[in-house]
């Protein structure tokens, strides 16, 4: 406990008297299978996977403690992963307590990410529990020398069914001691048929403390003789730090330091480091633009320059030349879809204590167990020297600013010898953020004479959105790691093909990656955001089919029925429809030119990874101002079975609320040197005046014999095609391009009524 | 640092090692070790930082220390406290009607800027308690919510209203 300070450890202790439940307070329990955490290093490379004891405990006061190698990203996963331990042991899940994140106490899963928590977190949990309830029952049978098939067991106690008044408690049996035993993988799991709380509606642990101030994320925690640092970034992509200031009078400055191109300061509060930040007097050199100077440019840019690699996605069909070449009636569309920030709800937050020998740092982002390499090789330290402990952030949706924070950190700690917490400014999270890349797409359709789509050609032109790796494994992928220069990034190429399962005779999906590695020293590199690359590949090709139903004259809803043989893709596309009301007739509604308020309805699905999502939009759109309001979602969701239906219903709705701001409201700004998005104003996003009157969630495939498929994403998957769907519905405009501001649509409706 | 300045927080009096223009946020949070209000942008933008000063929201990012005077601040670690005190409940386990809300309705994903909506959403019901849907829409604007936890927000608020009203 050398690290904590009393006073948090009391407010940890009280919110974990208080919470019954999920706290990241590791430092409070015995640790399963680990030397106890605290403790100085060296920590083990992996905590052992084989062992029971890594995963699961059965604590002296007879709670139980389980470890699983992912995290909370604010989705309440915690609850869920809870539910699955009290499940298979029978015990209430107020006395089971999750650990995650931590690299020296909990089993390597390389943390959370692609909606992975679910589908990799719940088989381990569920075993490691179900190894722990056949060893209890068999300590027990020797016990109460009854055969196992005799024993019952009840919230932790074991009885002879025969002779109730002999009983025996998991914490006589084990409280506070190891099991000693491999996870075998073979242990009898509970049948489905016998859940009593997996698969219901259990409150999320975590949502009662946090109404009352007492969760501890990770930017309330606080270490003895921490210091606080804020880091300077160049006021110019590609700008090389000349000189700092000498002697300048700066209050609580402990250090500036600087590394390559890296800029920080250390003082005792945190005000004063921000001051210091702000005040101290750096010269930097004025490089080339590296950027397009604005979006138009980059798309040009995108559209015109030779793809560093070009690949054809597998599954095509026929020949799409031959096919378009003899082709009744065309169409083609071009759509684009621009940078966007995670813009994080808190900038991120990080606190490093590195010592000559070791270092400790609390991260709040998704992939723990790799940062630590990438910790380890920037503090010049062995792994085993290191242990990175997640603790709570803001909602992170993918690689966002928390692993370069945790950098940060560990440089200015191990510059000064103190531990150091680096918080961003709203400028450093916006600012630079890595963010989703700008995706330019040409669709192209055709149909024979008897109206049959017989062809359909995709091309996307793209920066890869791993340019910035989707973990941190080395310090090359941090920002850190390439202001000071010497370290490499493990870029790689991600393709961008849409997700659909339409059958035509003649289809053929390209993505080109356009190079855009100089950017990886700035606020432009590309990464993960929610649902990388999904957003913007299904408003192209959603958009897309919804415009070849216009051309047929054909009803959207049917017109996707009519090319979708998977009988769950065409279930989803019904039920979103037939909740939502659905009127059958081909968009738009209105012939000619709209004026006034006019209203609309739209559809988009798309599978994600096993997942099904249909989404219904219906709006309304003011055509003088350009201002467009989604009045309803309906979404028919399906990612088979479902741990905890009330708490995916919250997920699912914040992913429409968030990706209708995506798609309204939000692009990175920038000018060909910076991202001048900075803050709320550069970077709007939804406000509450703006959401639905209701969003209608339909749950598909919803039972114990579907496998549970990741749904922290998919279900923003097709909302801009949605919207952009139903205000052509609305109006009888298409908008082919990310966000749909008023100016964007004011500008677009007067083109059309020009007849442009 | 000579401590110079004192303030009211939820109840209690403090003196502040922090010079007068220091944000009253850092020195709820580093000084009162205070878990509440959330630092989100520093700029007045989003509203985690938001407090309440003699029962008026304010956004304590941008509001200097030395501002507050001899008004009691109230965060959201003291909300329940002070409701408790002020309507003389006597059982400690009472919450304020918006922060059972929250619970009751999930109102929130991460809940980094619940701070936010609670506090601002118990000032607006404590003023106006039979709040209309598009009063409490308007009277929450501005707030940012980054995960779009905005339905379960606005089912809480509602539900709170009908509570208090």
């Amino acid at each position: 406990m050398a690290h904590m300070s009393l006073d948090s450890l009391r407010r940890s202790r009280r919110a974990f008297l208080q919470s019954g439940g999920a706290l990241v307070v590791s430092f409070l329990m015995p640790i399963p299978g680990v030397a106890a955490p605290g403790a100085s290093g060296p920590w083990p490379a992996k905590v052992a996977a084989d062992l029971l004891d890594s995963w699961l405990a059965v604590n002296a006061d007879g709670t139980i403690s389980a470890a699983v190698g992912k995290i909370e990203a604010g989705m309440g996963i915690g609850t869920a992963f809870a539910q699955i331990v009290a499940e298979e042991l029978d015990v209430a899940i107020e006395r089971v307590h999750i650990r995650m994140g931590d690299t020296a106490t909990t089993p390597d899963q390389r943390g959370t990410g692609s909606s992975n928590g679910i589908i990799q977190g719940v088989p381990a949990l569920r075993s490691a529990a179900a190894e722990a309830r056949q060893a209890l029952l068999g300590m027990a049978a020797v016990h109460l020398q009854t055969p196992v098939e005799k024993l019952a067991i009840r919230d932790g106690i074991i009885r002879a069914v025969d002779k109730p008044a002999r009983s025996v408690s998991y914490r006589d049996l084990v409280g506070g001691k190891r099991f000693e035993l491999k996870v075998s993988g073979k242990a009898p799991v509970k049948s489905p048929a016998d859940y009593r709380l997996v698969g219901q509606p259990v409150p999320r642990i975590d949502i009662p403390l946090k109404a009352r101030a007492e969760y501890v994320y990770l930017v309330d925690h606080k270490v003895p003789g921490m210091l606080h640092g804020r880091v300077i970034r160049p006021p110019r992509a590609g700008a090389k730090l000349v000189r700092v200031a000498t002697g300048q009078k700066l209050p609580g400055l402990v250090k500036v330091v600087a590394r390559g191109d890296f800029l920080g300061v250390v003082c005792d509060r945190e005000e004063q480091a921000i001051r210091a930040a702000r005040e101290l007097r750096v010269d930097w050199s004025k490089p080339e633009a590296m950027f397009p100077a604005s979006y138009d440019a980059l798309y040009a840019h995108l559209r015109s320059a030779t793809p560093k690699v070009t690949q054809v996605a597998r599954g095509g069909a026929g020949n799409v030349d031959e096919a378009l070449a003899g082709a009744a009636v065309k169409v083609n569309a071009q759509y684009e879809y621009p940078f966007q920030s995670h813009a994080s709800m808190g900038p991120a937050c990080a606190i490093a204590d590195v010592r000559p020998n070791e270092a400790r740092v609390w991260s709040g982002g998704q992939k723990p167990y790799p940062l630590r390499k990438a910790i380890a090789e920037v503090a010049g330290l062995p792994l085993e020297a290191v242990r990175v402990t997640w603790m709570p952030g803001p909602g992170s949706y993918g690689m966002n600013d928390a692993d370069d924070a945790a950098l940060d950190a560990t440089v200015l700690s191990q510059a000064t010898g103190r531990p150091v917490r680096v918080q961003y400014m709203r400028a450093d999270g916006t600012g630079w953020d890595p963010k989703a890349p700008p995706i330019a797409f040409r669709l192209r359709g055709g149909f024979d004479t008897g109206g049959a789509l017989v062809a359909l050609d995709y091309e996307a032109r793209g920066f890869s959105g791993r340019v910035r790796a989707n973990s941190t494994d080395g310090a090359g992928d941090s920002l850190a790691g390439q202001l000071i220069g010497g370290f490499q990034a493990a870029s790689t190429d991600l393709f961008q093909f849409s997700d659909e399962a339409y059958k035509i005779a003649n289809k053929r999906k390209t993505s080109h990656i356009v190079a855009w590695e100089k950017s990886l020293a700035t606020g432009l590199r590309t990464a993960h955001l929610r649902d990388p690359d999904g957003m913007a590949t299904c408003f192209a090709s959603e958009s897309f089919i919804d415009e070849l139903a216009a051309a047929a004259n054909a009803d959207p809803v049917e017109f996707r029925r009519r090319y979708l043989a998977n009988p769950n893709h065409v279930a989803a596309v019904t039920a979103a429809a037939e909740r939502a009301g659905w009127e059958t007739r081909p968009s738009p509604r209105v012939k000619g030119v709209a004026s006034g308020v006019v209203k609309g309805r739209g559809i988009a699905y798309a599978p994600r990874a096993g997942a099904i999502v249909a989404t219904v939009a219906e709006v309304e759109v003011h055509m003088a101002s350009g201002v467009v309001r989604v009045t309803r979602f309906v979404t028919a969701h399906d990612c088979g079975y479902v741990v905890n239906p009330l708490n995916l219903k919250g997920t699912i709705e914040a992913n429409l609320i968030q990706s209708m701001s995506r798609t309204m409201h939000e692009e990175v700004r920038f000018d060909d040197s910076r991202v001048t998005s900075v803050d709320w104003l550069t970077y709007p996003i939804v406000d509450i005046t703006e959401v639905p009157d209701a969003i209608d969630i339909v749950l598909l495939n919803n039972r114990p014999d579907a496998e549970s498929k990741g749904a922290g994403e998919p279900a923003s998957r097709p909302t801009a095609a949605a919207i952009a769907n139903a205000i052509f519905d609305a109006t009888g405009v298409r908008i082919r391009r990310v966000p749909f501001t008023p100016e964007a649509l004011r500008a677009a409706f007067n083109a059309a009524a020009r007849g442009a | 640092m000579a401590k110079s300045i004192d303030i009211v927080v939820n109840g209690k009096r403090h003196k502040v090692a922090a010079t007068p223009d220091t944000s009253l946020l850092y020195v709820l949070r580093n000084e009162l070790d205070l878990m509440g209000p959330k630092f989100g942008c520093g700029l007045a933008q989003c509203g985690a930082c938001t407090v309440h000063i003699a029962g008026v929201p304010f956004r304590s990012c941008v509001l200097p220390v030395s501002a507050v005077g001899n008004r009691r601040v109230t965060t959201l670690d003291g909300l329940a406290e002070r409701y408790r005190d002020t309507k003389g409940i006597k059982d400690p386990d009472r919450l304020h009607p918006v922060q059972q809300a929250f619970i009751d309705e999930q109102a929130m994903q991460c809940g980094y800027c619940s701070n936010g909506w609670i506090m601002t959403a118990a000032a607006m019901l404590e003023g106006k308690p039979d709040a209309s849907d598009e009063e409490i829409r308007r009277g929450l604007t501005g707030l940012k919510c980054r995960c779009g936890a905005h339905m379960s927000v606005l089912r809480a608020v509602k539900r709170a209203a009908m509570t208090m009203a």
